[in-house]
């Protein structure tokens, strides 16, 4: 029978192509694997009990990182006090109250936009209005703002995105009971949607912890002996204190070790937060189903 | 019944406030942006309270940025150059003036000095003088050089970026804009094809096992922080780099692009396999019910009809590229020169901004062209945005 | 050689757990058509699809037992699933032409055959749009999207799509369900005149059309093919119970 013969050309252009891309995409989680591997490797030995709790010593050169810890923790329990409320209440707001217009298109499109603008602009901006214009002068305040401003757009779109999940038979649903439009979304769409901006709240954390580009002018510093007692006071940063250890350490020799020690409670933080994100989701699936 | 619906207004106004904030804060941010960065273009590259004067027999009266930044610098040293007599240059500033008079001429407090610079420029026809606005007598009857704002011409054709220079600062953006350009555009030409080809092998290929380990992989490589990127790049890249090729520096634009391009991968990685997948099963079905091989029904059939996503996949991946600060200001070498191979250092857009920031004083010129940087950044994202937005809506209809 | 164009011999076919089709015995004479009818879930589309194995796309999918084309089984791992598509044409529920022209749409299956002959891809074209009934209508605008074509007229583009490789068999999977009742009289006229040429096996949820078109009808139930006869037979005077409850409406 004919469809017993081989096509010789077509099945091995086939396997070589589908071969090929084996390779490729396998050598792409490779990198991962290399850059998570390598500063695992490398950082590793640098962490200790004393390295996560004690302040930073000798110019960098020995001690700890707690500041640049609870820095970080500051900037992000900031920004999120900030964004999340006003993110997700916006998202709420432009999707379920504003009509069909001009004026949503225009605040779509500039949500969008922002969301995608780099976040160096946004520490531009933090800068000059907050450092500057408004004198909180570089702060967890002036930093938390300006991180807030970043991930606000990004809220605002997972807000959104998981409302629109919610079938409008739902909605008219409840209408039909007689329910108003503030009860309808409290008690029908939310219920059905929220672990969609859960998880997107989780994810902007993973994004505010990592992001030094914002706060290299708001809010962070190269070095402070104290942890910070208001919202005024400068913060070290985990994000930046590995950039300043990296490119203008005192002794780049000697802060190397801390750098790779810095870069493991980093990634740590930021991986820990994702799979946060990632087990929500799960979690949330299964009690839906 | 009243209370409910007070607390229904009350909740429906803290909606409502949200969104204003929201509202008011984008807007305010565009236009605070463009305000800042637009002022740039009212002042000119003379430090604000400083002039320039010429003795007033001197037939030039006018000179640009360029030529005062080359007089000073001493690669102009005769008026010829600039269409004046065959003169020497004689430069005439707080140094040469502290040497050729003395503290009792310029008085105990100073006073004096305009008198001093009065009488040096009259006498002198060759010179050219940088003072402080206060130094110049109120009768002076030298020719005040009027500086003219710096033009659009300058800013976006200028080759060079010396934003400190004294006394004439050079805000030419070219050589960022192209080392911008330079850099995205190999990072993308690595991140593309390997990116699509990951894609496909994810979307097409790929057993469900190997996909679900897959999946969350990329996501973890989208949340590393750029500046682990940038350490990474720095620890590893620049020096293989710099032993490779045997280079004096190993922060290159190819560094910064290799870096680049892995940072770009998840994004063309996700998008390009959601428009994979977003291909009808029934178009694949009809390919291969017709005999074409698994291959061929992919480049046939799924490939364009996927190809408006992979586009969309492209943007937003030179988007991510373009903007990209942190890794970017570690491993290129920040060098604003223009680019001529890619292992030389560049300078992008975002590096220089966050490099310079901290050192440019709060509305001054060189801060006012750091926020003209923000604006062409903040352009560029926008056109990348709004083809991303044509290209999704188009897809909906 | 063989005396039957499509059979199936103890065939079972599992969704992961799930027994999808039971011991299935069927046979289909060449230039004959077949009706394949049943309540929605029976299995009667997954059978027609094990004739190409177009069940390969489900993972999860396994399968006992044999299903022959030309008297060889499909399943054998000697088998190019490639070549056997394109002995065995399908025809899909919904018109599903590729966003290309409607020539590209023709020309396709020979493209990926490999054939550059100009000339000779033209006349397979218009050719199969000719077999399709076609040709008429589409002749002017070859080049037009296929989208642009009515329900069914892209239909019938589906089945001259399926027609150009040359197959001797076609399957359809309920070609018509998704057509106006004027389209669905033109496709049922075409899948009678083909039957000259091809053997053709049908699903279809419309008993009426089954028993306008079909020589012979098979009923199926719950994954087991209950009786396959004479379409008058099974529609006049059926063995089972089952067959009779279906036909008459009394479930469905």
């Amino acid at each position: 029978m004919k469809f017993l013969t081989k096509q010789r050309g077509k099945q091995l252009k086939q396997t070589l192509a589908f071969g090929t891309f084996r390779l490729v995409s396998f050598s792409v989680i490779g990198v991962l694997f290399l850059i998570l591997g390598f500063i695992v490797v490398r950082g590793l030995p640098a962490i200790s009990w004393d390295f996560l709790t004690k302040m930073p010593e000798n110019g960098m050169t020995e001690g700890g990182i707690l500041p640049a810890i609870v820095g970080t923790l500051c900037l992000v329990a900031g920004s999120m006090i900030f964004a999340f409320p006003v993110g997700v209440f916006s998202g709420i707001y432009i999707n379920e109250y504003l009509k069909e217009s001009w004026f949503k298109k225009l605040v779509r499109s500039m949500t969008n936009n922002l969301a995608g603008v780099p976040s160096i602009v946004f520490g531009l901006f933090g800068m000059a209005l907050f450092v500057d214009q408004l004198d909180f002068g570089d702060s967890i305040l002036a930093g938390s703002l300006t991180l807030g401003l970043m991930v606000l757009p990004v809220i605002i779109r997972t807000t959104e995105e998981a409302l629109k999940t919610v079938d409008d038979s739902m909605r008219l649903g409840s209408y039909a009971l007689g329910a108003t439009k503030l009860q309808t979304i409290r008690k029908v769409v939310l219920p059905i949607c929220y672990p969609n901006i859960v998880t997107g709240l989780i994810l902007s954390v993973s994004r505010v912890s990592g992001e030094t580009a914002p706060i290299l002018f708001t809010a962070a510093t190269y070095f402070i002996d104290r942890l910070p007692n208001s919202i005024f006071d400068q913060v070290m940063a985990l994000p930046y204190h590995l950039y300043v250890l990296t490119t203008s350490g005192t002794d780049m020799e000697k802060t190397r070790p801390i750098a790779y020690g810095t870069a493991l409670v980093l990634i740590a933080i930021v991986l820990f937060v994702n799979l946060l994100a990632n087990s929500a989701r799960r979690y949330f699936n299964n009690k839906l189903k | 019944m009243t209370l409910k619906k007070i607390i229904e207004r009350f909740s429906e106004g803290i909606l409502f406030t949200s969104s204003t904030v929201t509202t008011v804060a984008v807007l305010f941010i565009v236009i605070f942006l463009f305000k800042s960065g637009i002022s740039l273009f009212k002042t000119s590259s003379i430090e604000e309270g400083y002039s320039l004067a010429l003795n007033a027999r001197n037939p030039v009266k006018k000179l640009t940025s360029g030529q005062v930044k080359d007089i000073f610098n001493g690669d102009i040293t005769n008026w010829k150059e600039v269409g004046g007599k065959d003169q020497d240059i004689q430069l005439f500033t707080l140094d040469e003036l502290s040497a050729a008079y003395t503290e009792e001429q310029m008085g105990a407090k100073f006073e004096r000095l305009p008198s001093c610079v009065e009488d040096y420029v009259s006498k002198n026809e060759n010179v050219i003088t940088f003072f402080d606005n206060r130094y110049y007598p109120k009768h002076f009857s030298g020719h005040l050089l009027e500086m003219p704002p710096i033009s659009f011409k300058e800013f976006f054709l200028g080759r060079e970026w010396y934003p400190t220079a004294i006394p004439a600062a050079q805000f030419g953006v070219l050589p960022l804009i192209l080392g911008t350009l330079w850099v995205t555009l190999l990072a993308i030409l690595i991140a593309l094809p390997i990116g699509l080809i990951t894609a496909i092998y994810m979307a097409e290929v790929a057993s469900e096992r190997v996909r679900r380990i897959f999946k969350p992989v990329i996501e973890l490589l989208a949340g590393i922080p750029s500046v682990v990127y940038g350490f990474f790049g720095l620890v590893v890249l620049v020096p293989a780099i710099q032993q490779l090729f045997r280079l004096p520096v190993g922060e290159t634009a190819l560094a910064g692009s290799i870096i680049l391009a892995i940072m770009a991968l998840p994004t063309i990685i996700t998008v390009s396999e959601d428009a994979i997948r977003a291909t009808p099963v029934s178009m694949k079905e009809a390919s291969l019910a017709l005999g074409a091989s698994h291959w061929q029904s992919v480049q046939y059939v799924v490939l364009p009809y996927a190809k408006s996503g992979i586009m969309a996949a492209f943007i937003l991946g030179v988007g991510r590229a373009v903007g990209e600060t942190m890794a970017v200001l570690m491993v290129t070498g920040n060098a604003a020169v223009m680019p001529h191979s890619f292992l030389e250092p560049v300078r992008t857009i975002p590096a220089t901004i966050a490099a310079e920031l901290g050192e440019a004083p709060f509305g001054g010129m060189h801060f006012k062209a750091l926020f003209a940087l923000g604006i062409i950044l903040f352009i560029i994202t926008f056109i990348f945005n709004s083809l991303v937005e044509m290209i999704k809506s188009k897809n909906n209809q | 050689m063989p005396n039957f164009k499509v059979e199936a011999k103890n065939f079972n076919l599992y969704y992961s757990e799930f027994q999808a089709l039971k011991n299935i015995q069927f046979q289909a004479e060449e230039n004959t058509i077949t009706a394949f009818i049943g309540p929605s879930g029976c299995g009667k589309s997954t059978l027609l699809r094990s004739f190409n194995r177009m069940n390969d796309l489900i993972p999860g999918v396994r399968t006992e037992g044999e299903t022959l084309v030309n008297g060889v089984n499909v399943y054998d791992k000697s088998v190019n699933v490639d070549e056997l598509r394109k002995q065995v044409g399908m025809v899909f529920q919904k018109p599903n032409p590729f966003p290309k022209s409607i020539f590209e749409n023709v020309a396709y299956a020979l493209r990926v055959d490999g054939i550059r002959d100009k000339r000779y891809i033209e006349e397979k074209v218009v050719n199969s749009l000719q077999q399709a009934a076609l040709w008429d209508e589409v002749k002017d605008k070859l080049k037009k999207s296929a989208n642009a074509l009515s329900g069914g007229q892209q239909q019938r583009l589906c089945i001259a799509r399926a027609l150009a490789i040359a197959p001797s068999i076609l399957l359809m999977d309920e070609p018509a369900s998704a057509l106006d009742p004027i389209s669905t009289s033109k496709i049922e006229e075409l899948i009678y005149d083909l039957k000259r040429n091809y053997t053709i096996i049908i699903v279809t949820h419309n008993m009426q059309q089954a028993a306008r078109v079909s020589d012979r009808t098979a009923f199926f139930y719950l994954g087991e093919l209950v009786e396959c006869d004479e379409t008058k037979t099974i529609f006049t005077n059926p063995k089972s119970l089952r067959t009779q409850n279906y036909i008459t409406g009394k479930f469905g």
